[in-house]
């Protein structure tokens, strides 16, 4: 009876593809054409390790091919696809705001800023816009959920580094931001917390003080942090020098969001093209030079001090009026393309819709930052060490559903 | 007791009794250590930690060993049958070998070795055997990396804890466990004291030497899963684990013997009575501490949710009152009986607080990178161990010609010992992408 419920157990312990374990002659499948791993014979003191799926590490489902000379990395490749949906495919059989709640399941610790990409994608696609009290509203939420993104970044970043409490930090105060989303849309991680449009939600009382108060408390709380890892001599020497990835490399790769500014460029779409109501706040965009694992680091966590400032603006100040756009309940776009992006938590997510003056989209493609971020992960990793790769993987900050879609 | 056992065998019969009541207390012991773990990090992480098995989960230990116990076995396909048999039952031997010379009290102790100290770093030291063979027969090469960050390790900061050891040494002049504690006890200081460099040297060597972070890497989670351990699971997982933290205990042991006074008490040379009694407040202090404990979880008891979990804090609640009662009658006792239960306290105390610094290290650090791991063992705690002993000698020098008292002659080498630390500091500022050849 147990063989039958848990099926053919023959086949699962057959040999996949025959090679042996720690056997160093073998060659590797070539999977996409890169010049690191893929179809190199192994030297005599060199081991395959694979980092991944399952590992504690990798952020999820990403696999991680390594060729080891000992503990220095002599290559490696990084396998991505393990949680693949189908997202965009998807898109073409759904109405415009039925597609709305999947992009929430792209960057699932970031779903808010999702949702407001695919919003004002689509707002521009029918060449209207919300209204302001909508826009600031939009703002203030977006901000808080790039400070929780990179609270999660922050703690989960320090674990992999072996720093084991800044997490439960990090959570408790992520948490203050999901009840602010909770109150406000009754979500947490997936909120769905925009339509197009506009909102569908008022905010609710208490909203102003609640974030407020936050951004308050929040002051300290990065200082707390900091004191943990920012001057650690052992933090310091495990970020500092490691992954570097100069600005050309950077622009060449298409690397976007903080770990671009980290090398020094200074591009950040709330700026550069301003979308919501960014155009009418005073914030700086961090920017360091050397593009190594700290100065990511520092770029996020002052970041984080300017999406406070960000929100404590906002919410001084929220325009009244409606809240939603007059638009049809049914959306048929006139036929024709836009692209349209916003500077999400992890870098630039950009959504290209074409429309055939239908309801539902002819094609949807996302530009997701964390997949394209990755691919600077061999320029980072060439040369550094197993420990290091941890490290650059978690400074890239790639959430998996994004990657994969 | 005597008349029924032939004299022939006498002199084995206490130490084999010790030997059953360490075998069956120690796993224990480590079970309670790993709730002290998790509570000191919940405590630290603002969060409760275990709170569902027993009250404040105090049967926490218990069920994790019956879980473990009743795990399946698995051994991989190609894995090393003898070899991955075989590895676990070396870690966790040796961890308990190293028990018999441990001196806790000046009444309990296995065998009282005159090499006492060096019999427990030789015994200790080949618990690495446990773990290079159980990566290396996995046959998986995350186990195998762990097992090589495991030897480097060791050979690295067993010489620097080593050295740090000789310190103590060349003031004792003993490797006896029990006469380090006399020393100590006749010079009327602790040699943490008198030569705080080497302790402190003895220190990071200690948590190295036990794969604790921040110098995990053998197990390093976010690298290597588990590292040697990480095709191991069930009993044989558990070994590993009981030989973790039995080491863990040993060298705790070790520090406590050697530079915080043994089972001496604190303040010995603190002489004040409590009135109309022979009594010293200080002898009364554990006593009237688990009676405070005990009353603690007496008012506990009512407020616990469950029936079950009452009964249990109130069986703490006794037990810490039997321990108090212990403590007290001790008191009364002849001295040498009063000795050996109060020094095994104040023993036991002082070996829960280094294990407390242990962990109080282990949540706050970030671990450290292999080569950044060796740089500091060879670069920085060697070198200095050597200075620290040779300061030591130049201290004996000053003792035995000029007749300086043995703390005030011991200033001038701590002196110039962190004279010596600062300059290799600096020498040690972390720099960018530094090789794998600078640390070897």
């Amino acid at each position: 009876m147990g063989s039958r419920k848990f099926g053919n157990r023959q086949r699962a312990v057959e040999p996949q593809d025959g090679h042996e374990r720690m056997s160093n002659e073998h060659t590797i499948k070539t999977i996409a054409g890169m010049d690191s791993v893929n179809t190199t014979v192994l030297g005599a003191d060199e081991i395959i390790l694979n980092m991944g799926p399952q590992h504690p590490s990798t952020h999820g489902v990403l696999r991680v091919k390594l060729k080891l000379d000992g503990e220095r990395v002599a290559g490696s490749e990084c396998i991505i696809g393990y949680l693949h949906r189908g997202v965009e495919k998807i898109a073409e059989h759904r109405s415009y705001q039925q597609f709305a709640p999947y992009v929430d399941r792209m960057d699932y610790v970031a779903a808010v800023s999702n949702g407001l990409g695919y919003c004002e994608a689509v707002e521009k696609l029918l060449g209207t816009e919300a209204p302001p009290r909508a826009r600031v509203v939009r703002t203030i939420l977006t901000e808080l959920q790039r400070i929780a993104s990179h609270l999660l970044w922050l703690g989960t970043h320090a674990l992999d580094i072996g720093a084991l409490t800044p997490v439960f930090y990090c959570f408790r105060e992520r948490e203050e931001i999901l009840k602010i989303f909770e109150k406000y849309c009754g979500a947490r991680l997936t909120t769905h917390a925009f339509r197009i449009g506009g909102l569908q939600y008022e905010t609710y009382d208490g909203f102003e003080e609640d974030t407020k108060r936050f951004c308050n408390d929040f002051a300290h709380k990065i200082d707390e942090y900091e004191t943990l890892l920012t001057e650690n001599r052992i933090w310091v020497g495990r970020t500092k020098g490691v992954g570097i990835l100069n600005a050309a490399d950077a622009i060449a790769l298409g690397v976007t969001g903080p770990v671009l500014r980290a090398s020094g460029v200074r591009w950040d779409l709330r700026k550069a093209q301003p979308y919501a109501a960014y155009d009418q706040y005073e914030f700086d965009i961090p920017t360091r030079e050397s593009g190594d694992t700290y100065d990511r680091y520092v770029v996020r966590m002052e970041e984080m001090r300017q999406s406070r400032r960000i929100c404590l603006q906002a919410v001084e100040n929220i325009p009244t009026g409606p809240i939603m756009a007059r638009i049809g309940k049914v959306l048929k776009p006139p036929p024709g393309e836009v692209y349209h992006s916003i500077e999400a938590p992890k870098g630039e997510l950009g959504y290209y819709i074409v429309s055939d003056g239908t309801t539902q989209p002819y094609r949807v493609r996302v530009r997701p930052p964390s997949f394209i971020n990755l691919q600077a992960f061999d320029k980072m990793a060439k040369g550094s060490l197993i420990a290091d790769v941890v490290a650059i993987i978690g400074t890239i900050d790639i959430v998996l559903g994004e990657v994969d879609r | 007791m005597g008349h029924l056992i032939p004299p022939s065998i006498m002199p084995f019969v206490l130490p084999v009794l010790y030997a059953v009541v360490i075998v069956a207390v120690l796993p224990l012991l480590a079970g309670y250590i790993v709730l002290m773990e998790r509570k000191v990090m919940a405590d630290m992480q603002a969060r409760l930690g275990p709170m569902r098995v027993g009250p404040h989960g105090l049967l926490q230990p218990i069920a994790d060993a019956v879980k473990l116990l009743l795990k399946e076995d698995i051994i991989p396909d190609k894995a090393d049958r003898l070899m991955f048999w075989f590895a676990p039952l070396v870690s966790v031997t040796m961890a308990l070998l190293a028990y018999s010379a441990l001196a806790i009290g000046p009444a309990f102790q296995i065998a009282d070795l005159n090499i006492g100290l060096l019999f427990i770093l030789a015994v200790s030291s080949l618990g690495i055997y446990g773990i290079v063979l159980g990566g290396w027969a996995s046959n998986s090469h995350y186990s195998l990396l762990g097992a090589l960050r495991s030897a480097a390790q060791l050979v690295s900061y067993e010489t620097a804890a080593g050295l740090g050891l000789i310190s103590v040494l060349l003031l004792a002049g003993s490797l006896s466990m029990k006469d380090i504690v006399q020393a100590q006890s006749d010079q009327g200081v602790w040699f943490g004291f008198s030569v705080p460099f080497g302790f402190f040297i003895y220190l990071v060597g200690s948590i190295a030497e036990t794969n604790r972070a921040p110098f995990d890497l053998p197990e390093a989670e976010s690298e290597l899963v588990a590292g040697y351990m990480t095709e191991y699971s069930g009993f044989r997982w558990s070994l590993y684990f009981l030989a973790e933290y039995a080491n863990m205990v040993i060298v705790a042991g070790i520090a406590t013997t050697l530079f915080l006074g043994g089972w001496l008490r604190p303040g010995a040379r603190y002489h004040e009575h409590i009135p109309g009694t022979g009594i010293e407040w200080l002898d009364a202090l554990p006593a009237l501490l688990a009676l405070g404990v005990a009353l603690y979880s007496l008012s506990l008891a009512p407020k616990q949710p469950v029936k079950i979990q009452k009964v249990v804090m109130l069986l703490v609640a006794l037990l810490c009152l039997g321990m108090a009662g212990v403590l007290a009658g001790a008191l009364i006792a002849p001295p040498a009986v009063m000795q050996g239960i109060h020094g095994a306290f104040w023993f036991m105390a002082k070996v829960f607080a280094y294990i407390y610094a242990f962990l109080w290290i282990r949540f706050t650090f970030p671990r450290y990178r292999f080569d950044q791991l060796m740089r500091l063992g060879w670069r920085f705690l060697i070198p200095l161990a050597l200075v620290n002993v040779i300061g030591v000698g130049v201290a004996i020098v000053l003792r035995q010609q000029f007749a300086w008292g043995p703390i005030v002659s011991l200033i001038p080498t701590t002196l110039g010992t962190l004279a010596v630390a600062m300059l290799l500091a600096k020498d040690d500022a972390p720099t960018a992408a530094a090789s794998l050849a600078d640390g070897e």
